[in-house]
């Protein structure tokens, strides 16, 4: 039936909360139906199903909308029982998962901007900020891969892999636009293995969005912050 | 079921959202003070925020309130907290995730003074309007006929919004502007377990002042 689990995805080509909820779809092996929104003109459909706040993502299943990405994620996980789970089975591990999916949410990816933003001092110390919070989260996700990692599977990857590569999949692009290394091999051995491992997965790589066009537009968003802050 | 530890202090909100949890579910635990901010016990227990409340169970800790929350509804799923319903339980999410963004507003407001407190105090009535508008129509509890985790998560409404009113000077949440939050309100603090559990007011009144003139006055 065409109603029957129809699944709709309101985005943004720009957006890692979108890219989050895609790249969980895909791993699922859920079709969708995705609409590109116009972030300068959103349209009616996006401020009846969001209208706490007006954003991307929404997901729409049989009609009901849903925002938030780590409520979709969650969500897509109960929903959806076949294809990899994307939480642990024990409550102890969901809660570590969840632990470390907000850290890299709220410690990192809110305090990247500044570091693109701003020069001279002022982006020193935003990078040390986030240098320091890498090295928590490499002693932190010890414990979540107690092995190391040399390569995972598909039907492994998880909410905090997402997470995570939403953030610092386009890596190569940050220390492209930066002139600098983010995420060092020799700072952060396990970070950039995870990574990379992550990378080698074709639905994984092909959630990042396309290295050229974020360079350029990251590019931008720094002169522009850059000139509006000089004299 | 193996042994459970809060580590609190009293009279934070977020020690609270877990003492609701935990006695609404009939979990028997032994309640920690955190006495000196920063214990050594409690940098061992939380290394990364440093943080109350922690959860301690079966010697594992568990970090920051909310993943407290669904931690324990999970090991104690009777007198459940979320909706069975996905989508339901998902909207559920949502207001968690709404209520850990926009309630730190109400403590900056606490914390500032100037322009920073003027912007935090305008991101708080935002932030009831929104609840106002879009989280209670129809509804007794935001949990539905009993009282959820989203309940518990706004419970800082409930009785620290109105402490950071009267030191503030400023009132927020008018009865006229805010009538579903304000029979909410009323609600929430009649529930037997919370009714129980509710810092007092008076109290609360003292050491929120004394630590709010500390915090202004240092460099």
């Amino acid at each position: 039936m065409a109603e029957e689990n129809k699944v709709k995805l309101l985005g943004f080509w720009n957006s890692p909360y979108v890219r989050r909820v895609e790249l969980a779809l895909k791993l699922k092996g859920i079709p969708y139906e995705y609409v590109e929104e116009d972030l300068k003109n959103k349209s009616s459909l996006l401020l009846k199903y969001n209208p706490v706040y007006k954003k991307v993502p929404v997901l729409v299943h049989n009609g009901k909308p849903l925002a938030e990405s780590h409520v979709i994620l969650e969500y897509i996980d109960e929903t959806w029982k076949n294809g990899p789970p994307l939480l642990p089975q024990d409550p102890y591990k969901r809660a570590q998962i969840r632990f470390w999916a907000s850290f890299v949410h709220q410690q990192l990816f809110e305090t990247m901007p500044l570091v693109f933003k701003s020069d001279g001092e002022a982006q020193e110390k935003a990078l040390k900020e986030v240098f320091e919070k890498l090295s928590v989260l490499e002693e932190g996700i010890k414990n979540i891969f107690p092995g190391g990692i040399q390569i995972i599977e598909h039907e492994n990857v998880g909410l905090l892999d997402i997470v995570m590569i939403s953030v610092f999949g386009p890596y190569k692009v940050y220390e492209e636009v930066l002139g600098l290394k983010l995420i060092d091999p020799e700072k952060t051995p396990l970070l950039f293995s995870w990574l990379t491992a992550l990378l080698e997965i074709p639905v994984v790589k092909d959630s990042l969005p396309p290295h050229e066009k974020l360079v350029g537009f990251l590019k931008f968003i720094r002169q522009d912050a850059l000139n509006s802050t000089s004299a | 079921m193996g042994e459970v530890k809060l580590h609190g202090t009293w009279p934070s909100a977020f020690s609270y959202r877990v003492i609701w949890s935990l006695k609404l579910k009939g979990v028997p635990y032994e309640y920690i003070e955190d006495l000196s901010n920063k214990s050594s016990l409690l940098l061992q227990l939380n290394p990364v925020h440093k943080k109350i409340p922690v959860l301690v169970h079966d010697g594992k800790p568990i970090c920051e309130s909310l993943i407290i929350l669904e931690y324990i509804e999970e090991i104690w799923p009777h007198n459940p907290l979320l909706p069975t319903d996905p989508y339901e339980r998902a909207l559920a999410r949502f207001w968690l995730k709404f209520a850990e963004e926009k309630c730190p507003a109400m403590w900056i407001a606490y914390r500032t003074s100037g322009e920073e407190q003027e912007k935090a105090l305008k991101d708080t009535l935002e932030m009831l309007r929104a609840i106002e508008e879009h989280g209670l129509v129809g509804k007794k509890y935001f949990g539905g006929e009993k009282i959820g985790m989203v309940d518990i998560a706004f419970g800082q409404i409930a009785q620290w919004l109105g402490v950071i009113e009267e030191i503030v000077g400023v009132k927020l949440l008018e009865p006229q502007t805010f009538p579903r939050l304000h029979t909410w309100i009323k609600n929430f603090k009649e529930v037997p377990v919370i009714k129980e559990n509710l810092p007092d007011r008076d109290e609360m009144l003292v050491v929120y002042k004394r630590l709010r003139e500390r915090l202004l006055t240092s460099p």
